[in-house]
């Protein structure tokens, strides 16, 4: 025995099946104990639950919900709900990051001033302060009886009142995906060589796409009208509530304007960091070529500095996803707080703990995936690299 | 001699080139000059010329004047800043949230930077602490953890979340880097499954769910639980910081120390771990920020630290209406703490970037 611990390949097994089989063991004693502990509640262990109606309401859905619906429909709810409001959340953050970041680098001494003071402010002050901040503001906001109206938009505490389409919610969202068409098609077509050599002869089929899309999106709009209204619904004041329009939840709100100006304020970093990195030596040789100012910004800095900044944006928009949370601090329903009222309602502590983890995983890896693409796609190849 | 260095511009001249050199310019620079006067004159007299401060006239002077109504703060700051901590004895908690300053000051002067010293400053000013805020030694009174709030709360939490979670990253980040392939694959698959969760699920999940997995004799207090957790996540994000910092610390080092005879703990804690840490500090820095602001995240699974002592604060009575000052002032008081760590990490990397050059 003795010398077998001399042995240095024996110690090293001894050592790792320590270390593993002791992590092991805990889960499992974790585990099993939660087990026994629920099955003393009368808790049967199992995702059987994810089948059986709720029970309960959920606050915010872009899906039909009702109380009748069984806990898978409302985890997908959760999960749509958490990319809705990070994908709103990451735009605006990164427009508010962008806008900032230039005052940085600009050579104005005033827009830099303006834009250190930003970000040393938001930066400093926590995430969650600033959305119970926004949240306030909005719940104190006048009463839809006496509220700010502006161009259809009704501020009020009960949230945000826009004017919306009288358009079955399915067609809207062809719409979009056919609006978005129209901007991406001709970009495709402008980048491959498919479609003739030269941009002239593809000029016209970028025109012809953009214009097929855009009637497209007409097309499906007026097939998708609600009969017997008129197109535009505005919010009017109806009794002591607001009627019509679509109204954006006070805690929505919030949460989109806390996370565009506390992650703006990291994105404006990360903005100017990928700017100083473009080495000087380049901006000079294109200004010694006569370039104007504008294109020295749009064909030399910027596309140099995008390459810079993307794998360390990819990270901070993993964060941002993941402060989605928050939600639950104010009462938006996200995929966090439909877990958490999972576990107060139905008492699967394990399952629904299991769930959230496997899907932030999914999360992070697919926007980690989405931005390595981009990142390789974009990355400088062998014959561009140039000290 | 003649002097040939070209003739200094003016102030004017100065100005003009600095500002105004060409039409874009003079616009972005007209436009922020008016956004940073208008801003600043708004801010001005929001917080100090319209404002009313003594609690004299009550709430309704207040709410009837046109600025901030820092009374709110001034009827209430022993909420916000002690929470429902017992009225006599919150000296102890002001005395507490004092040797934590002191200890985070010390722990900044290079002269303190070994690995025992730092220990020593940080285990006495958190026993010190615990001390004060807990009582029931020294003839003072015993004051339970559930009546502790306010920012002595949040401090608590955060230097219990450092103290546990550094050592704890060091750890990870040994085994990380471990030679045995099952050490260093598990170990990384627990940093980087913490590290893929969202602070607050952990939050909830060690305050809420753990009991369910521990037995009776394991569990402890809610409030410890919460602090095993964040220092989990701190640690796992330490980890990788100290990790990078070891990357950076060249293989002939300890190939060097090696040949010396030196074993494998003299490696580590003489050769490895100075220099790691010397490469790890200005992120080791940034980590503590994110650490402190993040403290704040407790308010969700029910703690009554500074934030939720601030909603309390504006949240019930004649005060309803004083939202926007108690949040300005709760913000103030993270922005002291986070600002001046954060500038002094600043010092420190233009510090040691000069040391390179």
């Amino acid at each position: 025995m003795g010398s077998l611990l001399r042995n240095q390949k024996a110690r090293n097994a001894v050592l790792q099946v320590l270390y593993v089989g002791t992590l092991g063991s805990l889960v499992l004693a974790g585990f099993l104990i939660a087990r026994q502990n629920l099955a003393a509640q009368g808790i049967t262990s199992g995702f059987d639950f994810l089948l059986k109606p709720t029970g309960w309401e959920v606050t915010f859905s872009l899906l039909p919900a009702s109380p009748t619906d069984p806990y898978w429909w409302y985890f997908l709810i959760g999960i749509i709900n958490t990319l809705f409001l990070g994908s709103f959340g990451l735009v605006s953050a990164t427009l508010v990051g962008a806008v900032v970041g230039l005052a940085r680098t600009s050579s104005n001494d005033l827009a830099r001033l303006l834009g250190r003071s930003y970000v040393d402010v938001f930066r400093n002050i926590p995430l969650i302060l600033q959305v119970f901040f926004w949240n306030a503001v909005i719940t104190h906001l006048p009463s839809p009886r006496s509220a700010h109206e502006a161009w259809g938009f009704v501020l009020t505490s009960r949230g945000v009142y826009t004017p919306s389409l009288n358009v079955h919610g399915l067609a809207l969202l062809g719409a979009a995906v056919a609006l978005v068409a129209a901007i991406a098609l001709p970009i495709w077509v402008g980048k491959t060589s498919r479609f003739g050599k030269t941009p002239d002869q593809r000029r016209s089929i970028q025109l012809a796409a953009a214009a097929a899309t855009l009637a497209c999106a007409v097309l499906i709009l007026s097939f998708g009208r609600l009969p017997d209204t008129p197109l535009l619904n505005l919010p009017a004041l109806k009794g002591l509530n607001l009627q019509g329009g679509l109204r954006i939840p006070p805690e929505f709100t919030a949460l989109v304007v806390a996370i565009a100006i506390y992650g703006g304020s990291y994105i404006a970093e990360i903005v100017r960091g990928g700017f100083n990195a473009v080495s000087k030596g380049q901006v000079e040789a294109a200004n010694s070529l006569g370039l104007t100012p504008w294109q020295v910004f749009s064909r030399i800095r910027l596309p140099l500095a995008l390459r810079a900044m993307l794998p360390i944006l990819a990270n901070q928009y993993i964060w941002l996803m993941k402060a989605t949370t928050l939600g639950i601090a104010v009462g938006f329903a996200d995929f966090f707080m439909i877990v958490a009222l999972t576990i107060n309602h139905s008492g699967q502590t394990i399952e629904a703990i299991g769930i959230l983890m496997a899907g932030f995983l999914v999360i992070n890896l697919s926007l980690a995936a989405v931005f390595n693409r981009i990142n390789k796609a974009i990355a400088l190849k062998g014959n561009q690299l140039r000290g | 001699m003649a002097d040939l260095a070209p003739p200094m511009p003016g102030m004017v001249e100065d100005l003009r080139r600095r500002f105004f050199a060409s039409s874009l310019q003079s616009l972005i620079s007209l436009l922020c000059l008016g956004v940073i006067a208008f801003l600043g004159w708004k801010l001005l007299d929001w917080a100090l010329f319209s404002a009313v401060f003594g609690t004299a006239g009550g709430a309704e002077a207040c709410q009837a004047a046109g600025g901030a109504c820092w009374s709110v703060i001034a009827a209430r700051w022993r909420i916000i800043l002690f929470g429902l901590y017992p009225y006599e004895e919150q000296w102890r908690s002001a005395l507490a949230c004092a040797v934590v300053v002191a200890m985070t000051v010390l722990s900044c002067i290079p002269a303190f930077w070994t690995g025992r010293r730092i220990a020593a400053i940080w285990l006495a000013g958190t026993s010190a602490f615990y001390i004060l805020m807990k009582g029931g030694v020294l003839g003072l009174s015993h004051v339970g953890e559930e009546m502790w709030g306010g920012l002595a709360l949040t401090l608590f939490i955060f230097v219990a979340t450092c103290l546990i979670g550094f050592p704890l990253a060091i750890v990870l980040a040994l085994l990380r880097r471990s030679e045995l392939p099952w050490i260093s694959s598990t170990t990384g698959l627990i940093i980087d499954a913490v590290r893929s969760l969202p602070l607050i699920s952990i939050l909830f999940t060690f305050a809420i769910v753990l009991p369910f997995a521990l037995p009776h004799w394991l569990q402890g207090d809610k409030l410890y639980r919460v602090i095993v957790g964040s220092a989990l996540f701190f640690s796992a994000y330490q980890a990788e910081i100290v990790r990078g910092g070891m990357q950076g610390v060249p293989h002939g080092q300890e190939e060097a120390a090696m040949a010396l005879g030196l074993g494998y703990w003299h490696r580590i804690s003489r050769i490895l771990l100075p220099q790691a840490m010397r490469n790890a500090l200005p992120a080791t820095i940034n980590q503590f920020v994110i650490a402190f602001k993040e403290t704040s995240l407790v308010v969700i699974v029910g703690f009554f630290e500074i934030l939720a002592s601030g909603n309390a604060a504006y949240g019930t009575g004649e005060w309803r209406f004083a939202y926007v000052e108690v949040y300005t002032f709760i913000a103030f008081i993270y922005f002291i703490f986070v600002f001046s760590l954060s500038r002094y990490g600043a010092f420190l990397e233009r510090r040691m970037s000069v040391g390179e050059r």
